[in-house]
């Protein structure tokens, strides 16, 4: 029986977080491939950005901020909860954390799949910019700010200013949403996005129905200055 | 940037222990806060009466003994006093106004750093492991304390612009964050006769709710309202006799993570600060939701 291959283990305690980045960056790039299991993260920033490689990384335990950040291609896997700007501007691959994540999910994101298990907080998918996003729990305020192209998915409830100045990413909520931000708006949910939207969860490992969620999306009438509007004020 | 911690302990048998489960949480938020530390160490009450100050001297040789036998002899009274480098605990049943007043006239350097009868407070300008070792955090023992690393960004590095800042009795704040409205703040309480001692923004705050305490509020409504009243950026930490008390602000742009086990509570800026404590793989760890008050309360023996 072939099983999984056997990890190398990255001890944070002893290599600190320079020492597991350079394994990742020189021994990990160059092998190709393979599993790593980074142990004692204690919270520590920075674990295992900028992967370009074909790496399943496994880190057991909760990370601090920028964890998977500008991620291409790697498989990383959170065995706890993360600070601040997980996946942030990640390229392709996937981000999963299998706890919380705290603020500025995702941020920038270009491409690639970031998956949070449970909460996200605020400003999730802020300036998305292409990558998909899937949230088990609830999300915080102000999430998918200026968000402009790729999907956002929340199988919980979404906090005041959803969308925000969205321009062309899409948000689906299954629950209660506090609140819509300037110009987006609810929309009808087509054939297509239920499509979309299962097809997201199936990736990320959730089993709802695609017919639960609302779309939200931009009105998009803050695309064009309107010089007349307004003027009543003056 | 600036960090922030506090602690609080659930068993009486922990009390000891305060000191060395909050220095390595302080000194982890060195790397959030390298100009100035503080700490504020809250420990059984002094007896009816007495007071505790918190005194500040600017020379780390400072001859406290022979303040505290001139005020003394001056006052027609005692007061014993513990003392490392140039910060000092000064307890006393003298009148803690007429011991301000004495020390104004008689020992103009001294600064009184806090007042009342279970807190103590340590702070000055340096980074926080060496401010930690030159006061000997990790020996303070007591039933909660609240710490702060700073990076000033809107007054001077100071030994009086760090944190925690006090105002009346057993009531310090720490705060991470920016606000817009300090002097508007400042020039409504300076009508009410309040004195300021900094022209520093986290002053404002900790007068404006010490002023709403003075004025009967309990601290989770003074905090409701400060929410309304300060206006800018904010995670607050406050300590008074009776524990810990947290708020955000709306925005959320400033950090903060609680752990709380059987044994503790614990509040940091980064979870980083909490990831050695004794027992966080089994605590109930989360992030404070923005605008709601938190406030852990010391159990004590009726």
């Amino acid at each position: 029986m072939g099983g999984r291959p056997r990890a190398v283990t990255l001890d944070v305690r002893a290599l600190g977080v320079r020492g597991v980045n350079a394994w990742l960056h020189g021994e990990g790039q160059a092998a190709g491939g393979g599993r790593v299991e980074i142990v004692h993260p204690d919270g520590a920033h920075n674990l295992a950005v900028g992967l370009d490689a074909d790496l399943d990384v496994e880190i057991r335990g909760h990370a601090g901020y920028f964890v998977g950040g500008m991620n291409k291609r790697a498989r990383i896997t959170v065995d706890g909860s993360v600070g601040w700007s997980v996946a942030e501007n990640i390229m392709s691959g996937t981000v999963r954390v299998r706890g919380n994540a705290s603020e500025c999910a995702g941020a920038s994101g270009r491409g690639g799949l970031l998956v949070i298990e449970g909460d996200a907080a605020a400003r999730c998918g802020i300036s998305m910019k292409g990558c998909d996003i899937v949230v088990g729990g609830d999300v915080g305020h102000a999430s998918a700010f200026m968000a402009q192209t790729g999907t956002l998915v929340v199988c919980g409830d979404a906090g005041a200013g959803l969308g925000d100045s969205l321009y062309e990413a899409t948000i689906y909520v299954r629950g209660r949403i506090e609140g819509l931000g300037a110009d987006a708006r609810e929309e009808p949910m087509t054939a297509s996005d239920v499509t979309r939207v299962e097809a997201l969860l199936r990736r990320a490992g959730f089993a709802h129905a695609g017919v639960e969620f609302k779309r939200v999306a931009s009105a998009r009438t803050l695309y064009h200055w309107h010089a007349g509007l307004g003027h009543g004020a003056y | 940037m600036c960090g922030i911690v506090g602690v609080l302990v659930k068993r009486e048998r922990a009390r000891t222990q305060l000191g060395t489960l909050v220095v390595p949480m302080l000194a982890c938020m060195d790397a959030r806060g390298p100009d100035s530390a503080g700490l504020a160490v809250f420990h059984d009450a002094t007896p009816a009466g007495a007071r505790r100050m918190s005194l500040f001297a600017p020379d780390r040789a400072y001859p406290w003994c022979t303040l505290a036998d001139r005020l003394g002899a001056d006052l027609d009274g005692t007061a014993t006093i513990v003392a490392h480098e140039n910060l000092a605990v000064a307890t006393s049943s003298l009148a803690p106004t007429a011991v301000r007043a004495w020390i104004e006239t008689h020992a103009p350097a001294v600064r009184v750093l806090g007042v009342g009868r279970r807190m103590d407070v340590y702070k000055d300008v340096g980074r926080a492991p060496d401010i930690a070792r030159r006061f000997d955090f990790a020996r303070l023992a007591g039933t909660h304390c609240v710490g702060h690393t700073r990076m000033a960004t809107e007054s001077a590095v100071s030994p009086a612009h760090a944190h925690p800042f006090t105002a009346g009795e057993d009531f310090c704040l720490v705060h991470n964050g920016s606000l817009s409205n300090p002097h508007m703040i400042r020039r409504q309480l300076e009508a009410r006769g309040i004195r300021f001692e900094t022209d520093n923004d986290s002053e404002a705050a900790c007068r404006w709710i010490a002023w709403r305490l003075a004025e009967g509020d309990d601290v989770e409504t003074a905090l409701g309202r400060a929410l309304r009243v300060l206006d800018g950026f904010f995670t607050l930490l406050v300590g008074t006799a009776e524990g810990l008390t947290l708020v955000r602000d709306a925005f959320a742009c400033k950090p903060a993570v609680v752990a709380e086990t059987d044994d503790w509570v614990a509040v940091a800026s980064e979870f980083r600060a909490l990831a050695h404590l004794p027992g966080i793989a089994d605590a109930d760890i989360f992030e404070p939701r923005p605008e709601r008050v938190y406030t852990w309360a010391v159990d004590r023996e009726p």
